[in-house]
């Protein structure tokens, strides 16, 4: 017996390093990432550049927090890129059409994505959809929808709108420090969605499902209701993207969205959140998030061409999700 | 009947704090049923899965068409001409019948091309020889499990076998198949086909069987002619005397109060007209040999699967449970069979298993009041005993025993009133199960009422302060406890309707 229990004591030694291991790799990656780009181009760390990274993730950044609380679930969510666009078309028709002020838009394009998450929610929990056909078919509803209610055309939001994402609160208050209020809005969001995720019942739940959906049900906990409640949660992050971007381009562009759930999955998976569900971080997210836009930005400073960026990226995410797998396969879970 | 093509001699077999099989002898003729009869666990799948090479044996012989054989794997065996048809078909259901047959060996064209005509017409000569109408192009998915069965009988022929072994064939038949079945049975004697005949239902045994082979606790008990025996006398040498078997304690809270009634319960598939009370303080063991139906009240009761009909009092009180939400709101607790699919999350540590299921207790605004979870759970593993290093440990890293505190910790911090345990020692060591033992001893001397269902008799015997017998979907007894022993409960646990 004795020998058992130490036999067993190593082993969890064992999973919690290789937790922590895994995390360290992905934050040291962001590093080297960081040093390799800062050795081949004079331009990268310069402040206006760390700047246009910072500004770069903020969108990608948001989407990739919503679907991560998804992606713990054990779920996916194929519909953030859309939703965020059908979000800010509907706040920018709402502000341009009834005159709304711009803070009441603003809300509204968070109800939007709320809304939607919820409604896939309910797909998916309820009804029973695979997550990947109800929210597929969610990105082609809302994707189709943004170009209807627009009649394909961009709603251009009031000037004043620019200041949410590009304005710089703290230029105000710190002259010189310009940092973006869209980079503000992504850390403020990242620390709620971490202290959602790890202090609230919500969270627990969250990683209850995706770790057993059938013995949390078993526990008499309402899966199907909180299910929903995290895709909602979701949804609001996609509208917060939305606000972002449409506050970034002073327009809500109905055509753009396809290829960003892309991207913000793959922040998600190199962040180390594992797609079978039960296991992942924030902070990963946001890491994951970054080595994205450090990448992209660092390849074109270096003069890589924009085909090849892709390529790299693509790899990247291969060997992130390899590693995973790899992980999991020695834990033996 | 003819010669004897398989002995297995001296076969031991030991698993992890298990002896599974000791000495054990089993042979087979030519053309003959025999039949390996024991209770839950005696140890004939064992014996079984060694032949077809599932398992490796540690030590003891086997001859086959007198040559020393070493089952390597499933396909090795099945190629020497061993088969076997799993309880739960192992068919591929939306291919043909003919496909089925021939996966993974099809009749080809010029290599590459899968040659139909030839797959359908040799589909065709087996069907033939079976005495089957079915076509061979009918896909699975649509024809009856009776039918899906002899397609699995023709793929077994196909092989050439000369011994098949059937597990629990006529679980899922009707009367007129099994009859159907035993025809085919017939014929494949004449063919000099070696059949191992498994099954519960005695009265079937003693129809199709030559002879019998009795095993007991991993152990070889006998093999008899079955003309020469009655059906009590198998039932006996299966039950034997046990080896670790105390009497059962008192239970010091028991009282007349109905804590749970279930009334005319029915779920439209396996259970039919489940009535019984639960009484205060007691330990209500519910008994029956494999797929009698047990878990499946347990799950009905509990809201986990649909009920179709009847009526759940608790404390004289009607109550609708449609979901297990609903169930653990009436205070009651289910510990499943199988811990790492419906027990707990294994991926998560103590903690969050303990509380899981009474976050309304920690819950401050939507906040988890994490010093009290904490409090509770440290407080719980120290009442149980269970041992971890902690409760940040990751449950999968505890021994099954242990696993199994942590979730009646689970329902005790619910304040559940009602337990369900569905086979609480499965999988945990012998040292353990008596701690278990002890834990649920004092759980209904503190007032709790517990449902234990177990396959294993001594268990029953020694927890229970009544016995409720199931078979077939049916509760066919509820023996007090001074009325029941191994042979009142094999009695009632074989008893059809």
């Amino acid at each position: 017996m004795s020998e058992n229990s130490s036999g067993k004591a190593s082993k969890k030694m064992m999973n919690f390093s290789s937790i922590g291991a895994q995390k360290l790799i992905i934050f040291l990656t962001l590093i080297v990432l960081i040093i390799i780009f800062t050795i081949l181009s004079p331009n990268f760390l310069l402040v206006d550049n760390i700047i246009s990274i910072l500004l770069a993730t903020c969108v990608n950044g948001l989407l990739a927090l919503g679907v991560t609380f998804v992606i713990i679930t054990g779920g996916i969510d194929l519909s953030i890129g859309t939703v965020m666009t059908f979000s800010a078309v509907i706040s920018g028709l709402c502000v341009t059409g009834l005159n709304l002020p711009l803070w009441l838009g603003s809300i509204i394009c968070i109800l939007v994505g709320t809304i939607i998450g919820t409604l896939t929610g309910l797909m998916v929990s309820r009804l029973k959809i695979p997550a990947f056909i109800a929210t597929l078919g969610v990105m082609m509803i809302t994707s189709g929808l943004s170009l209807v209610v627009t009649g394909a055309r961009p709603v251009y939001f009031p000037s004043e709108y620019k200041e949410i994402a590009v304005g710089s609160l703290f230029g105000k208050l710190i002259p010189g420090f310009q940092l973006p209020n869209a980079v503000l809005i992504l850390f403020i969001m990242a620390i709620i969605a971490s202290i959602i995720l790890n202090k609230t019942v919500m969270g627990r739940y969250n990683f209850a499902i995706g770790s057993n959906t059938e013995a949390t049900r078993l526990s008499g906990v309402n899966v199907a209701g909180w299910l929903t409640g995290i895709h909602a949660l979701a949804g609001a992050f996609f509208g917060i993207a939305g606000i972002i971007i449409s506050s970034r381009l002073g327009s809500a562009q109905p055509a753009i969205g396809q290829g960003y759930e892309l991207e913000a999955i793959a922040a998600v998976v190199i962040g180390g959140t594992s797609l079978a569900g039960g296991q992942g971080t924030i902070s990963g997210t946001i890491i994951g998030a970054f080595i994205m836009s450090v990448l992209t930005n660092g390849l074109r400073i270096v003069g890589v061409a924009q085909e090849w960026q892709t390529v790299v990226i693509g790899a990247v995410v291969i060997l992130a999700v390899f590693i995973d797998t790899y992980r999991r396969k020695k834990q033996n879970i | 009947m003819g010669e004897t093509i398989l002995t297995m001699e001296h076969i031991e077999k030991r698993f992890p704090g298990v002896h599974a099989l000791s000495d054990c002898h089993f042979d087979l003729r030519a053309g003959e049923v025999h039949s390996i009869v024991g209770e839950n666990g005696a140890g004939k799948s064992t014996l079984m899965k060694i032949l077809t090479g599932v398992y490796k044996k540690d030590s003891g012989n086997i001859t086959y068409m007198g040559k020393s054989l070493e089952p390597e794997n499933p396909r090795h065996t099945q190629d020497a001409g061993i088969s076997i048809i799993h309880q739960e078909l192992n068919l591929m259901q939306h291919l043909s019948a003919a496909q089925n047959i021939f996966i993974g060996r099809e009749p080809r064209k010029a290599k590459i091309f899968t040659d139909d005509k030839e797959m359908v017409e040799k589909t065709k000569e087996l069907f033939k020889m079976l005495n089957l109408n079915l076509s061979p192009r009918a896909k699975v998915a649509d024809i009856t499990v009776a039918k899906q069965q002899m397609v699995e009988i023709a793929k077994a022929l196909s092989f050439d076998s000369k011994i098949l072994i059937m597990d629990e064939p006529t679980a899922a038949l009707t009367e007129s198949e099994i009859a159907e079945l035993f025809k085919i049975i017939e014929s494949l004697k004449k063919r000099g086909v070696g059949i191992v005949y498994i099954s519960h239902r005695m009265d079937e045994l003693m129809k199709i069987t030559d002879r019998i082979t009795v095993m007991r606790d991993g152990k070889y008990i006998n093999t008899v002619n079955t003309n020469d025996v009655s059906k009590d006398e198998i039932i006996n040498m299966m039950v034997g005397r046990t080896i670790f078997e105390e009497p059962k304690e008192e239970s010091t809270a028991l009282s007349d109060d109905v804590v749970l009634s279930v009334q005319n319960l029915s779920d439209g598939g396996l259970l039919k007209d489940i009535s019984f009370d639960l009484k205060h303080g007691e330990i209500l063991g519910f008994a029956g040999l494999m797929g009698a139906g047990r878990t499946e009240v347990a799950r009905a009761i509990f809201g986990a699967d649909k009920k179709k009909s009847g009526d759940i009092f608790i404390k004289g009180k009607l109550v609708k449970i449609n979901s297990p939400q609903d169930a653990v709101k009436n205070g009651i607790g289910y510990l499943s069979e199988d811990r790492k699919r419906y027990g707990m999350m294994v991926g998560m540590d103590v903690e969050t298993n303990t509380v899981i299921a009474s976050m309304e207790k920690f819950n401050r605004f939507g906040f988890i009041s994490s010093g009290k979870t904490a409090k509770v759970s440290k407080e719980y593993v120290e009442k149980l005993k269970t041992k971890t290093p902690g409760i940040r440990q990751i449950a999968k890293n505890l021994s099954g025993g242990n696993q199994q505190k942590v979730i009646i910790a689970k329902w005790l911090v619910r304040d559940c009133d009602i337990l369900i345990f569905d086979e609480p020692t499965r999988g945990i060591d012998i040292g353990a199960k008596s701690e278990i033992y002890s834990l649920l001893t004092e759980l209904a001397a503190s007032g709790k009422s517990i449902i234990m269902i177990s396959s294993e008799l001594p268990e029953i015997l020694r927890m229970s302060d009544r016995v409720a017998v199931m078979c077939e979907g049916r509760i066919t007894k509820i023996l007090d406890i001074n009325e029941a022993n191994q042979e009142t409960i094999m009695h009632y646990a074989t008893l059809r309707e």
